[in-house]
């Protein structure tokens, strides 16, 4: 019966949505990385590095002006998926714990929400590390 | 007096005398905002927390309705008071500040009419001459503790409800000038198996009839009786399903004006708050101001307000924990109208 009154996600949308902002995000990465190895000096590879904090710093500075979380209302995964979303994830936390002070509001609790990803993305690469020795017995590892 | 199963009737009238609220910018961007004392233009209220920001709100709106009451809070006998923190801290600090003798209650959003039907029984027992009664919520310090950072960008679905950002206080007295609360019934805690913390107004819905369908057993009246019925939090999806739940248990809800305050205190068009409003402070706000002027102005003679809690905490739903839920119901008349 409540089912029945849930409305329904508008799947399709959020999906256009998310792949539009996902997109543009993408494609504004590209643009700073392109601009770093064209007028930086980098080539390709040292470029991402860079990169990287530019987007982070973008995003905690929208996150700071209370912008971050009213793009993601209306992108959903769009926003969350990228490097910015991860970078929004732990300044909103943050900002929020702030007032418990430095080190048990703003330095524990800002991995609340990043933490998980942190802790399984390592524990996926360490699988992942595992099959590889398996399956590929040439590869030494530690490249 | 025990009237029924679990209702009371308040055969010596107690009568808010003063009624008083205070709410954040957004809800002063709603319809109903020429009905609120008074309005903040930010959420920190010039605080350093969210939570103090909290305190704060139910401060004012407690010292308004005392001093709109003629009163001092020496004469106030006892506050009753809740909010949706952990351990209520809100209300608890409050009155510290306020130093009357204090009784902290908790019911979630169903607050509101909990303090309310406490601080008149106390009254209509003669067990006390004054009291004061309040529920209080912010939207920032719930998003805080039952979801995610405020800043943090995370899609709500479209079941999800605002927080409102306000405190409502009522001065309940033997006698005096107001609206006079005549009936109460005490809810049920009903849960129907929902886990989902995105859709709270599903959840409670089934609470909303099991009491209005009590209270209207022990009364032995029909929803006709009063001019209006309102829900505290069930937001457009809860509405929707109490309004099957009315149907299905063959209750003619049609008789009367049925609304709930989660529809009520925000403009759908112009503000994103997804299925509508939630919180402590909906009921309260909402019934304390909107509701008791247009009581006063005669545009009403008897509502009843059904304030609607879901009593679930971060730990409960983390557990798979399905959601219980509460709702308690409050008559309140005109003065002259017997």
């Amino acid at each position: 019966m409540a089912d029945k009154r849930e409305p329904e996600r508008p799947v399709l949308k959020n999906c256009l949505r998310a792949f539009l902002v996902g997109g543009l995000i993408c494609f504004l990465g590209q643009t700073v990385q392109e601009l770093f190895v064209h007028w930086g000096g980098f080539d390709k590879k040292q470029a991402s590095n860079p990169t990287v904090a530019v987007m982070i710093i973008l995003s905690i500075i929208l996150t700071c002006l209370g912008v971050y979380d009213k793009i993601a209302q209306w992108a959903g995964a769009g926003s969350a998926v990228p490097v910015t979303g991860f970078a929004n994830s732990m300044a909103s936390s943050a900002i929020e714990h702030r007032s418990e002070g430095l080190v048990l509001g703003v330095g524990s609790k800002m991995f609340k929400l990043a933490g998980p990803v942190i802790v399984f993305g390592v524990v996926a690469a360490f699988v992942i590390g595992i099959l590889h020795l398996l399956f590929n017995p040439n590869a030494t590892g530690g490249h | 007096m025990l009237k029924g199963h679990q209702s009371l009737i308040f055969e010596n009238r107690p009568v808010i005398t003063a009624a008083a609220t205070v709410v954040g910018p957004f809800e002063g961007q709603g319809p109903l905002a020429d009905d609120f004392d008074r309005i903040h233009g930010e959420l920190m209220l010039g605080q350093k927390s969210w939570e103090k920001a909290e305190k704060a709100l139910l401060e004012e709106a407690a010292q308004l309705a005392i001093d709109q009451a003629g009163l001092t809070k020496e004469q106030i006998n006892f506050y009753v008071g809740g909010d949706l923190m952990d351990q209520i801290i809100s209300s608890s600090f409050a009155a510290r500040t306020l130093a009357i003798p204090y009784l902290g209650v908790f019911g979630a959003c169903s607050t509101s009419m909990e303090s309310l039907a406490i601080a008149s029984m106390m009254v209509n027992a003669r067990n006390a001459k004054h009291t004061l009664a309040s529920a209080c919520s912010h939207n920032a310090t719930a998003e805080k503790q039952f979801r995610y950072p405020t800043e943090y960008g995370s899609q709500k679905p479209p079941t999800a409800q605002f927080t409102v950002t306000g405190a409502g206080a009522s001065v309940v007295s033997q006698q005096g000038d107001g609206v006079v609360v005549t009936s109460a019934t005490i809810g049920r805690v009903v849960d129907m198996g929902l886990t989902d913390p995105f859709n709270m107004g599903a959840a409670m819905a089934p609470a909303a009839v099991d009491t209005i369908q009590a209270h209207l057993r022990d009364l032995r009246i029909e929803p006709g009786h009063y001019d209006l019925i309102v829900t505290g939090d069930l937001a457009k999806v809860g509405y929707e399903l109490a309004c099957d739940l009315f149907e299905k248990h063959r209750i003619p809800i049609h008789q009367t004006q049925y609304k709930d305050c989660g529809l009520m205190i925000y403009d759908f068009d112009r503000q994103s708050v997804q299925a509508g409003a939630s919180g402590c402070g909906c009921s309260a706000v909402v019934c304390y101001g909107h509701l008791l002027k247009r009581l006063r102005k005669g545009e009403f003679n008897r509502i009843l307000v059904v304030a609607t809690g879901a009593l679930l905490s971060p730990i409960s739903y983390q557990q798979g924990e399905s959601i219980p839920c509460i709702a308690h119901a409050v008559s309140i008349e005109r003065g002259d109208f017997a």
